[in-house]
């Protein structure tokens, strides 16, 4: 029994070429990737504080990078990532609970944690820009 | 089945060593999640009152106590959270064991050394 089972090469499941994922599957994939890619938003703020603390030019140096085309996009990047990992955060210590594990609800307050982001996202960023 | 023997999995698992800390990776992860909600609402609420801000501008913001108080905190929060949760990527996602071992060991440097001059240039530009 123990050879037969070695022998046979069985597909991972979820099988992730064939399988369409689920929104929940999806958010909870993206989340990682949220907040894994808010590592450059720690990298900049480590270098706005060191840059600052070293003096007027180094700080003037992380200004013009903030303020570039790269510099914006990942400002706004961060932005995103930072929203949506908070809003997706709340569900999952919700879940912590044990409240809301309902499939339906599951993927609706899916939903809303996507709808929850998109708006906290325009409206700092209105605020930015006015 | 596999299971032939008579000894029961306690018996097996017992002097293996401890499944090291239990659930304390998993409880601070939600306790610097908590605390991340209002401090991060707080710093993006700081940078846009600090748009375009020149150098006078930024270190005198930094320098009023309760700022310089809550970036410390900022700071120790989100790195200890960040810490932890790319910890969990690392172990889920690197098979490699020594690969693995490295990166957590680098990680972890990393924070350290990355906490150390956080606090120390909030510091110097407060003090």
């Amino acid at each position: 029994m123990d050879n037969i089972d070695k022998e046979i090469k069985r597909p991972l499941s979820p099988h992730l070429q064939v399988y369409r994922l689920p929104i929940t599957a999806l958010m909870s994939i993206s989340n990682r990737i949220a907040g894994v890619s808010m590592i450059f938003g720690i990298f900049m703020l480590l270098w706005l504080l060191i840059g600052a603390a070293i003096g007027p030019d180094s700080y003037k140096y992380f200004m013009d990078f903030a303020s570039s085309t790269i510099g914006k996009i990942m400002i706004f990047g961060w932005s995103v990532a930072l929203f949506y990992h908070m809003c997706n955060g709340i569900r999952h210590l919700i879940w912590d609970t044990g409240l809301m594990f309902d499939k339906n609800i599951a993927e609706k307050s899916g939903y809303i944690v996507i709808l929850a982001a998109i708006i906290l996202t325009i409206v700092t960023w209105y605020c930015a820009l006015n | 089945m596999k299971n032939e023997s008579i000894r029961t999995s306690l018996a097996k698992g017992r002097g293996l060593g401890s499944a090291r800390n239990g659930t304390e990776h998993w409880y601070m992860q939600r306790i610097t999640a908590i605390a991340n909600i209002p401090l991060s609402l707080w710093i993006v609420w700081s940078f846009l009152s600090l748009i375009g801000a020149s150098y006078d501008e930024f270190t005198i913001w930094l320098a009023y106590p309760l700022n310089a108080i809550l970036m410390i905190i900022f700071v120790l929060n989100v790195f200890y959270h960040a810490y932890l949760g790319i910890q969990v990527v690392i172990e889920d996602y690197v098979s490699n064991e020594i690969l693995k071992m490295i990166k957590l060991i680098g990680v972890k440097l990393f924070f350290f050394a990355a906490s150390v001059a956080a606090i120390f240039s909030i510091l110097k530009i407060a003090l």
